[in-house]
């Protein structure tokens, strides 16, 4: 019983019934795997057997093959951690903001995007871990343990403490959620083998459903669930990027000490997580022939969030700078000074190009609607935030108060090596899930495709008469 | 004849035929075993009579055990049991305290309102469930009725009750 808007363009295309629904998202999981996901399962395993490499090389001499020197303390490290952490908001904010807000079209890209989430917020929390040089002691010194056995207890007043409590909840929470979520599905794989008759994979995929049968009143309590879950996401995930903002903002450093980080940081990670998520699915609809399910309808949404958080993002920008010479403070005043002209300006200037003024092409419609414009622009999005982590980071830190402890930053192969193997393990993830899972959500889409799918017949019938 | 042995199933197309459907058997005195569908239907819990499940109430005294839980333990550890200086600050001040507390909440809360609801339902990795109708998990949505519960009414009546109110198909179930 949906009441669907007669104004508003159907979201499953294709008039499509609730049995192709089914057969469209489960087929990429039955069939053998093609050829383009063996040769992007290379590409990602190489990536990653590299970067594991390098990683094995950090783990083995320690974090001073890094670039870092007693100046510059945090550099890509920590860098490419809020750039991660940022690029998984985009999943939660799909899948439990949309949900609280009753926006449908949420449906067809919740599942890949919180997926997103889960591989992004692993990636995000090597570098932390890594960065403790030897992260097997790491469980002592992050957890509320006595340390060492001893008797001194981890300090609740730090950031960086608060941080492990909201990445490693953000984490659990949001797993639960995407799995509650995948149990119908994968439900409906397993009765789909026992009629093919293949019963490895009903005995499989009945183990990952917990032995769903989709009864009544189950799915009144799974409602339910999703609902609080959402309930409990939303300020969860507000909460993340806030207290990964603290961890510079409680801090004195010129740059840092800034009360806007907490909103700023937030905005900017929806802006970096909207533009991952449509580079994702970009794919993820070519390769898998699901354009009747992630429609031109879905990206132009999409894109007008990025116009929307990329606004954000510049207001705070201008903000910070305005601010700098507003407060008369001299040091915040020559901090950002020297992140517009010092020696790292082409980095800000990277930044602004890619973060306040590409997005702003997407007031055009015919930009917002085109593909090929909208896969570009998620990836210089995506380009421009790294920097802007980079920028906060590097230049508030590379010129110290004394100027004979100024220094510079530069990555080594280490530094550079570790995000690559980030990237190989996320889309080594992305691939397997891609290729494992059903990527789109078929019991929440079976729930609107019949609407759209009525309302498209009863147009084709008025346009006969 | 025992109970949860033998079934009729009916196969009702869409949603909008399995609500009306639920409605006209029960209005006729039939009870109704479950209803297996493919997605959640709204309005299918009233059509049934089924209580508002009381799960978001779980979810609200886990989280209340989360705030407790790290309350307890902030203020007892940097308190009570190791007072450290740090920063020249009081040694128990809540606004610090109040992220890991939010956090913990929140993590108690909706590991715990899962872990019951798994419970509730029924739903372990390791059981095959009973099914009535294999494409309940694709198109169909499915009513299961129990012939011993309503053995008053005759296999016959219940087959053409199910037929008239809706169903496309009626078969026998038969679980050992």
């Amino acid at each position: 019983m949906q009441v669907t808007s007669v104004v508003r363009d159907p979201l499953v295309t294709g008039g499509k019934t609730v049995k192709d629904v089914s057969h469209d998202i489960s087929r990429q999981v039955e069939a053998k795997p093609t050829t383009s996901w063996w040769i992007a399962m290379a590409v990602s395993l190489t990536l990653f057997a590299y970067g594991f490499y390098c990683l094995c090389s950090v783990l083995w001499n320690g974090i001073g093959v890094w670039g870092l020197n007693k100046t510059v303390g945090w550099a890509w490290d920590i860098t490419n951690f809020v750039w991660w952490v940022g690029i998984g908001h985009a999943g939660t904010l799909i899948s439990a903001i949309l949900l609280l807000f009753r926006q449908k079209w949420r449906m067809s890209i919740n599942r890949a995007a919180e997926a997103m989430t889960i591989f992004a917020v692993i990636c995000a929390a090597t570098f932390p871990l890594v960065h403790m040089g030897r992260l097997w002691l790491g469980f002592y010194w992050a957890l509320p343990l006595p340390n060492a056995f001893g008797s001194l207890w981890a300090n609740f007043n730090s950031p960086l403490l608060w941080d492990v409590f909201a990445i490693s909840t953000y984490f659990t929470v949001s797993l639960v959620f995407w799995y509650i979520g995948l149990i119908p599905d994968f439900a409906t794989i397993r009765d789909r083998a026992v009629v093919q008759g293949n019963k490895i994979r009903a005995a499989v995929y009945n183990a990952m459903s917990f032995g769903w049968q989709g009864g009544a009143k189950t799915w009144m309590r799974y409602e339910s669930v999703a609902l609080v879950l959402a309930g409990l996401s939303t300020p969860l995930v507000l909460s993340v990027h806030t207290i990964v903002s603290m961890d510079f903002a409680t801090s004195v450093i010129p740059g840092w000490h800034t009360t806007i980080f907490p909103p700023y940081f937030v905005a900017g990670a929806i802006f970096s997580g909207f533009a991952m998520v449509l580079t994702l699915l970009i794919i993820t609809r070519k390769v898998f022939k699901l354009e009747d399910y992630i429609t031109i309808y879905h990206i132009e949404l999409m894109n007008i969030i990025i116009i929307t958080t990329g606004s954000v993002v510049g207001i705070a920008y201008i903000t910070e700078l305005f601010i700098s010479w507003y407060s008369g403070v001299e040091y915040e005043g020559y901090a950002f000074f020297n992140r517009v002209s010092g020696p790292f300006a082409w980095s800000y200037w990277s930044m602004m190009t890619c973060n306040v003024i590409s997005p702003q092409l997407f007031w055009i419609k015919k930009i917002r609607t085109s593909i090929a414009a909208t896969f570009v622009l998620s990836i210089i999005v995506n380009i421009g935030m790294w920097f802007e982590r980079f920028v906060i980071i590097v230049t508030s830190l590379h010129r110290d108060y004394i100027p004979s402890s100024w220094t510079s930053f530069h990555p080594t192969m280490y530094d550079i090596g570790e995000y690559i193997f980030t990237f190989g393990l996320f889309f080594t993830a992305f691939f397997l899930f891609a290729k494992f899972f059903p990527v789109i959500n078929m019991a929440e889409v079976k729930s609107i495709v019949r609407s759209d799918s009525e309302k498209l017949n009863h147009h084709d019938e008025a346009g006969k008469h | 004849m025992d109970a949860d042995k033998n079934f009729l199933v009916g196969v009702f197309d869409d949603e909008e035929a399995v609500l009306s459907g639920i409605r006209k058997v029960r209005e006729s005195g039939v009870k109704i075993h479950e209803v297996y569908s493919p997605f959640p239907v709204h309005g299918i819990d009233d059509a049934l009579g089924l209580k508002r499940t009381r799960l978001p109430i779980a979810a609200f005294m886990f989280g209340l055990t989360g705030t407790s839980l790290a309350l307890t333990m902030q203020i007892w550890m940097l308190g009570f049991d190791w007072p450290m200086i740090i920063g020249g600050k009081n040694f128990v001040s809540l606004p610090p305290f109040i992220p890991v507390t939010f956090e913990l909440t929140v993590l108690l809360s909706a590991l715990g309102m899962v872990g019951t609801f798994m419970i509730v339902s029924g739903l372990k990795p390791y059981s095959w469930p009973r099914t009535f109708d294999l494409r309940s998990t694709d198109d169909k949505h499915v009513m299961a009725i129990d012939l011993a519960i309503n053995s008053s009414k005759a296999k016959a009546d219940i087959s053409k009750l199910l037929r008239d109110a809706g169903a496309s198909e009626v078969n026998e179930k038969n679980f050992e």
